[in-house]
């Protein structure tokens, strides 16, 4: 049984959507309106448990009377707004960030992109063979989890979940600034020697595959990874007695990887390291 | 939180410049050497530590002054006092262009590369080598090519910062243990020896080589920035801020009539030239009687956005949280601008007194000045102007015996072009990464620390001074209707009198380019508002300077910049050297401006390169470089991204560049 938590009634907002008249309760977001309305608005940064930080401006919707485009996963609807979200000037937004990302980092593990890519017409090799990218290698430097920024796009949602916003370790943090600007510890040190405690809530939210299991990591190495074969359950986590949710995938027989519901009331999709990474008992031949 | 530090120690001297700031250790959790019996019983942190995170850029600086760069064991020890995460600080600390992460000799020099350095020949070969670095804009065109040398050692601006720090810190038991915590030493003593000898001689254990010194190299030839980082402690001084006014003595001067002709370390010659009538002007009117003067005078925010000051101030009065906080503006970084920079050389009391009214009027008891890390002499002349208006009861718990309280911090920047943006310098004040927040909340809502703030540049802030002493409606009848009163206008590249010049709103820009020099024949082109402004072309010099004036004729007064370019100025570097500043200063935040600024460099440079061979080329790359700039400036966070295209796009359109 999952518990509903209870709210006091929120007072409903009227506004334009596209034209047709829309109601939103206070607080909720034009992405949360957009959504309920039926409308696939493309994010990046924006993580359902996580407040949103608006960087990646792949959400941007037109507003009237606004100077310039605004974030729909950050903005707060507002009575009497209109709101278009598929003007030129929007489409034109979106299909330049992503013409941008996808020049400058490596998109091929990024969920839903590619379809976007294709919609928004974004030609990313027009900017020539020499534009600058990125240019990082994976850093393998501990044997539950890889950093590859090579393809991390800066949304800064594994900061925040690293830090103030639920796990408060603060291992990791923007270092550097524009263009050259990459999530680090301290001085670049490598994760072992950093205040990380592997509770894998960076993978957890990361859009974009740049924080991956090493099982995962390992097996797109070598070709074998595929999510066609995989299944998921979701379990209840025996280590202690909190009870957190555990969603297993399973390839082959083999735990590959495990993430964690983000709805669960309790735990928003949070794990610690017994429940993140520790199943390699569930499948010693030994049992 | 369980903060994770590693091993690395901090050396004596960087122990010793954090201690300088913060105070000696209380205990072992805060990184003192030796544990005592009572440190396994308590750690008394907490809040209490973690609410001094505001002090984490001001320690950066005493490392950096201290050794000339910040290692892992000095970032780490001032991570421990502070509760800052190594990694967070790490963060910080990488943030800034001033500061080193990797160790570098004690003498650098910053030898400005931008605009009007370039237009006069920066000494680009003096960049060789180990202690030269590119830098932005100086602020220091009026002289150019400019270069400034920093000697990392003892007695650092942030060391003789405590007591100031200490004392302006308001209430909280923290700030009065610190001041009874051996931050001692008068600070009036500390001041007087200030303003006695220039801080490159004072006289102290260390020997001056040891000493921390700048030294500002303007114009700097390749032998001139050699001299000065053998021995930067006997560089000769600058010479005074009136030089680079060349109207000082002017009688119909408003802002600038006592700069060159007021002492700027005497407060008594400041007072005997009209200062702090103002201010009691200000007392008689009360705090709604400044607003309802400042909004009928129409003063408009002269930092680039021309914001309304007096709705600004209304709307920052009005709200119920407390306490409200007085924010100064004066990272002065775009290039080409240097009037505040003159402003608070020439003038310090008079920003002080601006502040003070400021604060009265949005009842603020504690104001910012959020200074550019590149002006040594501002810092200095300033912070001997507080002291002097500490001991003289003009700043303090009782400002002229008023019953209201007021005290002014100075901060410095640190190499980051990007904290010029209100809520980025709101954020770099609080100790995090000087990344801009997004709009709304505003910051007469939300500012610093997340309560009422009222953000104004150095120029809005003086502006007020007039506006009380002549009276709103004799204020308002200068300049034209909707733009009031007088602007400066810093004048620099290809003209014979380079300088800040006054003129009152409505002038034409022939009639400013008269005053400075320039020679018609041979003009091409006038960048107007910076590298955020637009070009304006020899046959466009009679558009009146107002903000609604310049709006229409499709540019932007911005915050002043006048840089001239003649036929001698290879238009396409000039691009370049914009699209490469916006490259570095972008913060990095927002995809827009972070790939964007970098996309648009690219295709600026393969432009030049090309230098007209390709035209079909290039008409593919000015397309990508349209495409980009829209982009950029329909979905980037603040106004660097919304911005940074403008100059560009307005070279290609008003100059026909690359046509």
């Amino acid at each position: 049984m999952t518990a509903v938590p209870l709210r006091p009634p929120r007072r409903l907002l009227e506004f334009t959507l596209d034209g047709e008249q829309t109601r939103a309760p206070e607080g909720a977001t034009i992405l949360d309106a957009c959504r309920a309305a039926g409308k696939d608005i493309p994010t990046l940064c924006q993580g359902d448990t996580l407040t949103p930080k608006n960087a990646c401006r792949t959400c941007v919707v037109e507003v009237e009377g606004a100077r310039t485009l605004v974030p729909a996963c950050a903005r707060g609807a507002e009575a009497g707004m209109e709101i278009r979200t598929d003007t030129p000037r929007v489409r034109h937004s979106r299909k330049v960030v992503l013409e941008l990302l996808a020049s400058s980092v490596d998109l091929s593990t990024t969920p839903g992109v590619q379809d976007w890519l294709k919609e928004y017409g974004a030609e990313p090799a027009r900017f020539g063979p020499d534009a600058a990218t990125v240019n990082e290698t994976p850093r393998v430097d501990n044997d539950l989890y890889v950093r590859d920024y090579d393809k991390c796009i800066l949304c800064y949602k594994c900061v925040d979940a690293c830090g103030e916003q639920w796990q408060n370790t603060f291992a990791i943090a923007t270092a550097g600034r524009g263009f050259d600007a990459r999530i680090s510890t301290e001085f670049d040190a490598p994760l072992t020697d950093s205040a990380c405690v592997y509770c894998g809530n960076c993978i957890e939210v990361c859009p974009t595959g740049a924080l991956s299991f090493k099982t995962e990591f390992d097996m797109r190495a070598d070709g074998s990874w595929d999510p066609s074969r995989q299944t998921e359950t979701t379990t209840v986590c025996a280590y202690c007695g909190v009870g957190c949710n555990l969603t297993l995938h399973v390839q082959d027989n083999e735990i590959v990887k495990v993430s964690s519901p983000h709805d669960n009331p309790v735990t928003h999709g949070n794990l610690c390291v017994k429940g993140r990474f520790g199943y390699q008992h569930v499948q010693q031949g030994r049992r | 939180m369980d903060l994770h530090f590693g091993d690395a120690e901090p050396s004596a001297d960087e122990r010793e410049a954090v201690d300088a700031l913060l105070g000696p250790p209380a205990s072992t959790w805060e990184g003192a050497a030796d544990r005592t019996g009572g440190d396994l019983r308590w750690a008394r942190r907490g809040r209490r530590v973690a609410g001094r995170r505001d002090l984490l850029l001001p320690g950066l600086h005493a490392l950096n002054d201290r050794v000339g760069w910040i290692s892992e064991g000095g970032l780490g020890y001032l991570c421990r006092r502070l509760e800052v995460p190594p990694a967070e600080g790490y963060g910080v600390a990488t943030f800034y262009g001033m500061f080193a992460l990797t160790p570098r000799p004690a003498t650098v020099a910053h030898v400005c590369t931008d605009l009007a350095c370039a237009v006069a020949g920066a000494p680009r070969e003096a960049l060789q080598g180990a202690v030269c670095h590119p830098s932005p804009c100086l602020g220091l065109c009026e002289r150019a090519p400019a270069a400034l040398v920093v000697r990392a050692g003892e007695g650092g601006p942030e060391s003789a910062r405590t007591r100031g720090a200490g004392e302006a810190a308001g209430s909280g038991e923290l700030r009065g243990s610190e001041r009874s915590g051996g931050l001692g030493g008068s600070e009036e003593s500390a001041a007087g020896t200030v303003a006695a000898v220039p801080p490159q001689t004072a006289a102290g254990a260390a020997a001056p080589a040891d000493r921390h010194a700048t030294a500002v190299v303007a114009p700097a030839t390749p032998e001139a920035v050699d001299l000065a980082v053998r021995a930067p402690h006997a560089v000769a001084d600058e010479p005074s801020a009136a030089a680079a006014v060349p109207q000082a003595g002017d009688p119909g001067l408003v802002l600038l009539r006592r700069i060159g002709t007021v002492d700027p370390a005497s407060l008594d010659d400041y007072r005997a030239q009209g200062g702090y009538a103002a201010l009691r002007r200000a007392f008689e009117l009360g705090p709604a009687g400044v607003i309802r003067e400042v909004t009928d005078s129409g003063l408009l925010g002269r930092g680039g956005a021309a914001f309304p000051t007096g709705r600004k101030w209304q709307a920052t009065a009005a709200r119920p949280e407390q306490p409200h906080y007085l924010v100064c503006n004066a990272d002065e970084s775009e290039p080409g601008t240097f009037k505040d920079r003159v402003l608070m050389e020439g003038d310090p009391y008079a920003l002080i007194e601006a502040m003070t009214i400021a604060g009265y009027a949005i009842g603020a008891h504690r104001g910012y000045l959020y200074l550019r890390g590149e002006y040594p002499r501002a810092l200095h002349r300033l912070r001997h102007a507080l002291a002097r208006c500490r001991t003289r009861g003009l700043l303090g718990e009782d400002v002229l015996g008023q019953g209201y309280a007021f005290d002014i911090e100075i901060r410095r920047g640190a190499g980051a072009y990007i904290c010029g943006e209100e809520t980025a310098l709101f954020n770099s004040l609080e100790g995090h990464r000087g990344e801009p927040r997004s709009k709304p909340p505003f910051p007469v809502e939300r500012g610093l620390f997340g309560k009422p703030t009222a953000p104004n540049n150095v120029e809005t802030l003086v502006n007020v001074l007039p506006v009380l002493g002549m009276g709103a409606s004799s204020y308002a009848a200068l300049g034209t209707g909707s733009s009031t009163g007088t602007k400066l206008y810093c004048v620099s590249g290809t003209v014979r009198r380079p300088g800040v010049y006054e003129l009152p709103f409505g002038a034409t820009l022939d009639e400013l380019l008269d005053l400075a020099g320039c020679e018609r024949e041979r003009l091409r082109a006038v960048l107007l508002g910076g590298a955020a402004g637009g070009f304006v072309r020899p046959d466009e010099l009679d558009l009146p300077l107002t903000f609604e004036g310049t709006r229409a004729a499709g540019t932007a007064l911005g915050s002043g910049v006048v840089l001239v370019l003649d036929e001698s100025v290879p238009l396409p570097l000039v691009l370049l050297r914009i699209a490469e500043f916006f490259r570095d200063e972008s913060c990095g935040q927002c995809v827009p401006c972070r790939v964007g600024t970098v996309r648009q460099e690219e295709a600026l440079r393969r432009i030049a390169e090309r230098a007209g061979s390709d035209p079909h080329g290039t008409a593919d790359d000015i397309t990508l470089l349209r495409d980009v700039g829209q982009a950029m400036r329909d979905a980037s966070i603040c106004g660097l991204g919304q911005t940074a295209w403008n100059a560009v796009e307005s070279a290609l359109d008003r100059l026909g560049a690359y046509a």
